[in-house]
């Protein structure tokens, strides 16, 4: 109350940052996951234009829409497989997501080998998920699919798949580059000099929305 | 010990029971595909199927389930405005829709 009474007698500007910078914290957790779970909030966001941008041109096309079933399946042991690649890249991932809660969890009971081990596996299973896609973008590019047109229908379906998939993976690849570097900091005694593995848990935040991004992902553009 | 670490030590098994259910999860949703279910039945599937395993990430994997509440609020509640978006988009598709049939394939 006293903080209010003196804020009150200061002019306008100086007001504004008194209140804002009152001796008051809402959220009870360490900054930098507060800080972490609003960006995943405006990436939420983001991500969602994109989907909704991308429902918006399948709603209205005249043309009709290529069947993802086919146009991802793939020649193998003598049969086309529909979405097969889809579907690993999806397993991959989950997988990617268990390791990551399992090296946020050992890095609380302080067992740094773990951790490390875990976040590694973790960052490799994220490099082989971005590796196919970068086989799975070569195909389509290969079979004649551009942002413009593509053989099969609409044309949206090339501007669509590239920019969801794209960004998706940019986020991927940037995942890979910060669990090494956390994995990195775990490793050389860093966050046991700090005097806490919170870091690791706000890394983990990051890797499981990025999981989460493909659940819409897989959902709406590869099985719709 | 900071005060997260005393907030987030939950055992092995439930993250390990979580990955599982999420194999899971995704093998049905697969499995929709590989089926070809058509129609309502698919829809409804992919969506529930979705949702489930966005749930359960969110939930146990990023720990909103033991956050506090004032947390869960200023994340989860803001994303329902983009439901607006969703349905103004969808209702405008379908405008740009008709518009180019009645303009176009006469």
């Amino acid at each position: 109350m006293a903080h209010d009474a003196q804020a009150a007698a200061l002019p306008p500007l100086k007001q504004v940052v008194a209140d804002y910078a009152g001796d008051k914290q809402a959220f009870q957790v360490p900054w930098g996951k507060a800080m972490m779970w609003i960006f995943l909030l405006s990436d939420t966001f983001i991500f969602t234009c994109f989907l909704t941008g991308y429902m918006n041109v399948r709603v209205s096309t005249m043309a009709s829409w290529p069947n993802p079933s086919q146009v991802f399946a793939l020649h193998l042991f003598g049969q086309d497989i529909p979405l097969i690649l889809i579907a690993i890249m999806t397993f991959v991932l989950i997988t990617s997501s268990g390791t990551m809660a399992l090296a946020v969890n050992y890095g609380y009971r302080r067992d740094r080998q773990k951790t490390v081990v875990l976040l590694c596996a973790t960052a490799a299973l994220g490099a082989t998920f971005v590796g196919m896609q970068a086989f799975e973008w070569t195909k389509l590019i290969m079979e004649g699919v551009r942002p413009w047109g593509n053989p099969w229908g609409a044309p949206q379906f090339g501007s669509a798949f590239f920019m969801i998939t794209g960004f998706h993976g940019c986020h991927v690849t940037a995942g890979v580059i910060y669990l090494l570097i956390t994995a990195k900091r775990v490793g050389s005694g860093f966050y046991d000099r700090k005097g806490t593995y919170e870091t690791v848990e706000v890394a983990g935040l990051y890797w499981h929305f990025v999981d989460l991004v493909w659940v819409f992902i897989f959902a709406f553009f590869y099985l719709w | 010990m900071s005060q997260a670490e005393g907030q987030q030590q939950h055992p092995l098994t439930i993250y390990l029971w979580i990955w599982l259910l999420l194999f899971v999860l995704s093998a049905c949703s697969y499995a929709v595909d590989y089926f070809h279910l058509q129609g309502m039945l698919r829809w409804t599937l992919i969506i529930v199927f979705m949702l489930l395993k966005a749930g359960f990430i969110v939930a146990i994997f990023m720990h909103m389930a033991w956050e506090r509440l004032a947390l869960k609020f200023a994340i989860l509640l803001p994303p329902l405005c983009l439901l607006v978006l969703i349905g103004f988009m969808a209702i405008e598709g379908d405008y740009t829709f008709i518009t180019r049939g009645t303009a176009f394939l006469r």
